[in-house]
């Protein structure tokens, strides 16, 4: 059995300027094995020109969350619950319509994938024009300069001729700028980029993220940047939320979540990770066990299967209730606030060489 | 999973002879034809994805690859299993030329030379139980360990963290991180000598990395197998290797222990590689300490490299000398023993912050340009 004692509401709405907010955010996909629980109770705001790094690991819910902030989620199959206000108005129950006028508008999106997300089928600039026209009622040939200009300040090189070739004539770091040139091609608001360099080796992955930060200055959007790699979420997010099966597990400001992490599964994440500079003394230390599964998680905190501090909270109060997130920044973890520090300074950090 | 394993000891020969070099790769070649052409398909072109390397790997010892993908690093480690023939060089194993070696001649090596793959999901027969993958290889070398096989399978399975009752299962029962601990005992079945491990942590998330990494090591240091690792990932690399050797389209351009490698490094394209790894600061101290060198584009096409040094395109150092003029793997004054460098105009061994950021990427270099204004 799982107890709430606190309510969401806890999380009160940010103030004017945040300009995403989703609250008590629910999402549930039927399978042939069962009811997949992919989001549970997330809550989290954005504000204009900063950037919300979410980490997680694969089946964390970080994906699905922001598809469902796009409306891109099957309908069919998926359920979902609580609300996604954009700039004053509500997403989850929006008309099919409205979402394509907000999509690639208002909000867009880079995937990790370029290869599978553009179509082989057009030219790179017809893809890039065709929002814009769509959007702003722009004729032909204005979308197509629009489209080589854009070209143009993702750093391709001869856009004029580049933005007539198809995307398997342009190579991975090419075609994955060519998806940041379609996303801001409208000027979004939102800009959400899911694992957009995963797929990259490190020298290209280094020029995009650097290309995405000076183009978030130029544009001034709200970027939700999603990882799982914590080196990159160091460097290009002021913001991070943790993601664990589904929920949040910590929220921040960068230096906080990660010079002074409170959760247990973030100083798993941090210890088991090799950096460049670590102690070659220290051996990694990894979280013990596997990632539960959505179709039946574990009950309590989601992540005491995994953890080695549940003694420290005592009883069985991880067994059998979910601990909270609050707005700010917070931790969900029954360990007192006191706790948390003392083990991270004096346990942890040491450790993280 | 069992975090205390208990490991048999070392074997001697791997105990006694460390230093002593155990494979040896000179001047391997691999080109794949490119076909083309209507009607009659020609060969219209060569991938030269391996192009004239030197490694040797020593008894016990870690060897990690690191490189870009396209660089040649996956097509090194199945040369030197001799998955693929190479298109030229030699490859000698324990003082035996092998490069040309028949199916047969091969038959007693192979037992020595594992490998273990990237994908846990694609390398494991879905069809056939644990103990069935991991007692193939044993199967079909003929080899009959005391107490039998299946007690060997046992012993393999809590070697690497898995429950020894489980020999009865199928991959499909275990995750990512459980099938790669498969693929790590189904290695170790033959008790190999060199293991080839091809990205073997890179499909895993986070957590479940450091799990196989510390598998690999423990393996690594107490039974004394020596380690080819290939890996992309410069911090995986150097937590496992004791020596690295850096690939770029088909060359090895530096090699050296991990020291040299990672701190004092001579070649431009390994202190643009450092650079560019996104590093977590948890410990607060200062940010721009760490030189930033942004290169522009991707890697050329291996099926026609650029002439001289192949870095040349993309390099902030590039003169006339480094199109006309290869440059050899050669000690630089200054290095260390058996660190190697393939530049002309080597940088300073140093990765500290410079005083101007190299940004070679135009749009980047635009748009910071504007910035400053």
């Amino acid at each position: 059995m799982t107890t709430v004692t606190k309510t969401e509401d806890a999380a009160a709405p940010g103030g004017p300027e945040s300009f995403l907010s989703v609250r008590d955010l629910s999402v549930r996909f039927a399978t042939e094995d069962g009811v997949v629980k992919a989001v549970d109770g997330l809550s989290f705001d954005v504000e204009r020109g900063r950037t919300l790094g979410i980490v997680g690991e694969s089946g964390s819910g970080k994906s699905v969350t922001n598809l469902t902030i796009l409306g891109l989620h099957n309908p069919r199959s998926t359920t979902v619950d609580g609300e996604i206000v954009l700039d004053g108005k509500e997403l989850v129950t929006a008309t099919e319509r409205e979402m394509e006028q907000l999509r690639g508008n208002k909000a867009a999106m880079i995937f990790q994938d370029p290869l599978t997300a553009l179509s082989p089928y057009y030219t790179v600039g017809r893809q890039i024009a065709e929002p814009f026209r769509k959007h702003t009622g722009a004729s032909k040939k204005a979308a197509w300069e629009r489209a080589v200009e854009m070209l143009g300040k993702v750093g391709i090189p001869n856009p004029e001729q580049r933005a007539k070739d198809y995307p398997h004539q342009f190579s991975g770091g090419m075609r994955q700028r060519a998806m940041i040139a379609m996303a801001l091609v409208c000027d979004p608001d939102l800009l959400i980029a899911d694992e957009p360099t995963t797929a990259l080796d490190v020298t290209v992955q280094a020029q995009i993220l650097d290309l995405l930060k000076d183009l978030q200055q130029e544009f001034g959007s709200a970027i939700i940047f999603i990882t799982h790699d914590l080196g990159v979420i160091a460097d290009m997010a002021d913001d991070i939320m943790v993601m664990y099966a589904g929920g949040a597990i910590e929220r921040g400001t960068t230096d906080q979540v990660l010079r002074s992490p409170q959760h247990p599964y973030t100083w798993g994440l941090l210890k088991s990770m090799p950096r460049l500079d670590s102690d070659l003394g220290t051996p990694l230390a990894p979280i013990p066990g596997t990632p539960p599964s959505l179709l039946d998680p574990p009950s309590g905190c989601r992540f005491h299967p995994r953890c080695t501090f549940q003694d420290r909270v005592g009883g069985d109060r991880c067994v059998t209730e979910r601990p909270l997130l609050g707005p700010d920044r917070s931790s969900a973890c029954h360990l007192t606030a006191e706790q948390k520090r003392t083990i991270f300074v004096e346990e942890i950090k040491p450790r993280l060489g | 999973m069992k975090e205390d394993l208990v490991l048999p000891t070392p074997r001697e020969a791997a105990a006694g002879a460390s230093g002593e070099p155990l494979l040896v790769a000179e001047g391997l070649t691999k080109h794949f034809p490119v076909k083309g052409g209507f009607p009659v398909r020609r060969t219209v072109g060569q991938v030269q994805a391996v192009d004239g390397i030197d490694l040797t790997v020593h008894v016990g010892e870690s060897f990690g690859l690191v490189g870009e993908s396209g660089c040649g690093k996956s097509t090194t480690g199945r040369l030197i299993t001799r998955l693929l023939e190479p298109t030229g060089g030699t490859i000698s194993y324990r003082g035996r030329d092998i490069t040309r070696a028949s199916r047969r001649q091969l038959a007693p090596i192979r037992s020595e030379i594992q490998m273990i793959f990237q994908d846990p999901y694609s390398s494991l027969n879905p069809r056939q139980t644990v103990g069935k993958i991991i007692s193939g290889p044993m199967e079909i070398n003929g080899i009959d360990p005391a107490g039998g096989r299946e007690k060997r399978v046992r012993e393999l399975l809590e070697i690497v963290g898995l429950n020894p009752e489980h020999f009865n299962r199928f991959p499909h029962e275990f995750s990512g991180g459980q099938r790669q601990r498969i693929g790590v005992a189904r290695a170790l079945a033959l008790e190999p000598k060199l293991i080839v491990a091809d990205e073997p942590v890179s499909a895993l998330d986070v957590s479940i990395q450091a799990q196989v990494v510390n598998l690999l090591q423990k393996v690594q240091e107490e039974l004394g197998i020596a380690f080819l690792f290939i890996a992309h990932d410069l911090a995986v690399v150097r937590h496992f290797s004791q020596r690295v050797a850096v690939m770029y389209l088909g060359k090895v351009i530096e090699v050296g222990d991990r020291d040299s490698i990672y701190t004092r490094p001579r070649h431009p394209y390994t202190h643009a590689l450092l650079s560019a790894v996104p590093e977590v600061n948890v410990t607060g101290g200062d940010e721009s300490g760490r030189e930033r060198i942004r290169l522009a584009g991707d890697v050329p096409s291996p099926i026609n490299p650029p002439s001289g040094c192949r870095f040349r395109t993309r390099c902030w150092k590039a003169q006339d000398k480094c199109a006309a003029e290869e440059p050899p793997l050669v000690r630089l004054s200054g290095n260390r023993d058996g660190h190697l460098t393939a530049c002309h105009f080597p940088e300073e061994p140093t990765i500290e912050a410079r005083e101007q950021d190299i940004v070679l990427d135009p749009a980047l270099a635009a748009l910071e340009e504007t910035d400053e204004d």
